[in-house]
């Protein structure tokens, strides 16, 4: 397993196309003495989607958590490796943690809206990097509502409680929420897995909208979704980077005999 | 068969804490009815505390009561406010279980401990070292020249509203604690995840999710406070007086029955006693009462600007 995970390269990605936006190097991640993930290399082309699968338990979580050290939170979890956003090592202690969260935004499996009004939880996460006039500050809060396709749904109830919309707004206001700061990258982590159908099918086509402005990496454990929205596809299992490829390839013609179980759904 | 019992059991016990409750109001009313009758509203208001010509009032006993437990919270709000925020979010981890510890054994400790050491040790570290500092410092302030006058005895209103704030402190604190653990992580990640500092996550979204919550808190550690009665004994100086200044000696309801019950001469005494019980228990069901009005007008407010 170790021979794979070295063995597969970053070759495939077509950096005169797409520069990179981030990169991955030797990436390790420990929660107290346990060891989840082994010495990840990729790297990810900017505004570009890149969909990571794997069974229950693999690591891609972590390995997104990682993105924007929110994993920091908690005192046991650490990581080791270089992890590079435009160049410049996101790892390093020195690297401020609010400028970081700035450029790297994040949505969750469960919807997490803040417990205050519509508008309020949008307006909060811009308060923190920007002090705005009232009118500019309600035009960034319609626009990041507009841009999560939610704007024509609440545009009416922007003084209603966050918490008591729909599963599904709920989602993509907090999509809106992390699109509002103006990040360069997304990170979407299952961001679909809680919602009905047509919920679903509205967030994935959000995703194909929003690939023109941001570098999006998105978890999911339904493979029919990693195919219908990513570029790229990484397949980890036992916290490690199996295969990584475009995703066309990935998913018609694996490298690797464990990626082609996966995905024919030998196991997982 | 097994599930009629059962139900007839809990309901018998539902019944009976309704009861009790209504015996406790009955007793207090009837012992009150004879002062009450006598003196009517004007109890109140009166300020007159008199064995001797059996004159009697319950103003000063009832400010007594409030300003002291006004007091407590005062102080006691902020400070638990800090030590929650402290353990559950800020402390190392080898420290949050020793210092959470603590905290729960001051909430063990019996009244009657802290009554003694703020009568010995408490009052007369205070009349020497700080009232003096306070009156010198405060003097000439309009208000606050005012409540810090007096002089320097260690006892007094002041020093009971701080024992009290120590003592519900660690009530509040271990409330908050649980209920602030009650927030998701991931909500709270999210916050963070945006760039939120752990302020800003606390302030913004901890406390509105953890409203009801928190209010209750205060509104137990209040509970207590305006029912405290040995601590309050002890430093309070039990004098039926109404005193601008908080370093005067005064008396709370509880302290007044608990000095004066077994010395009360007189049917008249003996029922004034009975009615600022009355008093007491009343005060405490508006202020339960108020926290509930508090908690479902944010629940309406909420709902309103739902539908709205």
């Amino acid at each position: 397993m170790n021979n794979l995970s070295t063995m597969i390269t970053m070759t495939d990605v077509e950096p005169a196309v797409f520069p990179k936006k981030l990169e991955v190097s030797d990436l390790g991640f420990c929660y107290g003495d346990t060891q989840v993930l082994h010495k990840i290399n990729l790297s990810v082309p900017e505004k570009q989607v890149v969909a990571f699968i794997g069974p229950s338990g693999c690591g891609k979580s972590t390995l997104l958590r990682v993105f924007n050290r929110i994993y920091e939170m908690y005192p046991k979890q650490r990581s080791s490796g270089e992890v590079r956003l435009d160049g410049e090592n996101i790892l390093d202690p020195r690297y401020d943690l609010n400028r970081l969260r700035a450029r790297i935004g994040m949505v969750f499996q469960k919807p997490t809206p803040f417990p205050m009004s519509i508008y309020e939880n949008i307006a909060f996460g811009v308060r923190l990097y920007e002090r705005l006039p009232r009118h500019t500050m309600s035009e960034r809060v319609e626009w990041a509502l507009r841009k999560a396709a939610l704007w024509n749904e609440v545009k009416d109830l922007l003084h209603r409680d966050g918490t008591q919309l729909s599963g599904g707004q709920q989602q993509r206001l907090c999509i809106a929420r992390a699109i509002a700061v103006k990040p360069e990258v997304l990170l979407l982590d299952e961001p679909a897995s809680a919602l009905d159908p047509i919920s679903t099918l509205k967030i994935e086509e959000l995703i194909a909208e929003l690939k023109s402005d941001y570098t999006i990496m998105i978890v999911t454990h339904n493979m029919q979704q990693a195919a219908r929205v990513s570029d790229y596809t990484a397949f980890l299992y036992l916290g490690r980077l199996v295969e990584y490829d475009k995703t066309e390839v990935l998913f018609t013609n694996p490298a690797c005999k464990e990626t082609e179980d996966y995905i024919t759904g030998r196991y997982g | 068969m097994v599930d009629g019992i059962f139900r007839f059991l809990t309901r018998a016990a539902a019944g009976l804490t309704f009861l009790i409750v209504m015996g406790v109001l009955l007793a207090l009313a009837l012992g009150a009815y004879p002062a009450l009758h006598k003196f009517g509203i004007g109890f109140i208001s009166s300020s007159q505390w008199n064995p001797v010509t059996q004159e009697f009032g319950a103003a000063p006993a009832i400010v007594g009561t409030l300003i002291t437990s006004f007091l407590a919270l005062l102080l006691a709000v902020p400070l638990s406010f800090g030590i929650t925020v402290f353990i559950n979010e800020l402390t190392p981890p080898w420290l949050k279980r020793p210092a959470a510890i603590a905290i729960e054994l001051l909430a063990a400790i019996p009244s009657i401990i802290y009554g003694m050491w703020g009568l010995f040790v408490f009052a007369p570290w205070f009349a020497e070292h700080a009232q003096p500092w306070l009156t010198e410092h405060s003097a000439g302030w309009p208000l606050l020249g005012m409540l810090f006058d007096g002089p320097p005895m260690g006892i007094g209103m002041f020093s009971a509203g701080l024992i009290l704030a120590i003592m519900i402190t660690p009530f509040i604190t271990a409330i908050w604690r649980e209920v602030f653990a009650l927030v998701p992580a991931v909500l709270k990640e999210s916050a963070y995840g945006l760039g939120a500092t752990t302020w800003e996550v606390i302030w913004k979204v901890v406390l509105p999710y953890t409203r009801a919550g928190v209010i209750g808190g205060i509104m137990l550690g209040l509970g207590r406070a305006l029912g405290e009665t040995m601590a309050v004994t002890f430093v309070i100086g039990n004098a039926h007086d109404i005193s601008p200044s908080l370093f005067m000696p005064g008396a709370t309801i509880s302290s007044t029955l608990a000095n004066e019950f077994t010395e009360a001469v007189g049917d008249m005494y003996l029922s004034s006693l009975f009615a600022i019980g009355l008093i007491l228990f009343i005060i405490t069901f508006i202020v339960l009462g108020a926290a509930r009005l508090l908690l479902s007008r944010l629940r309406a407010k909420s709902l309103q600007s739902a539908a709205a």
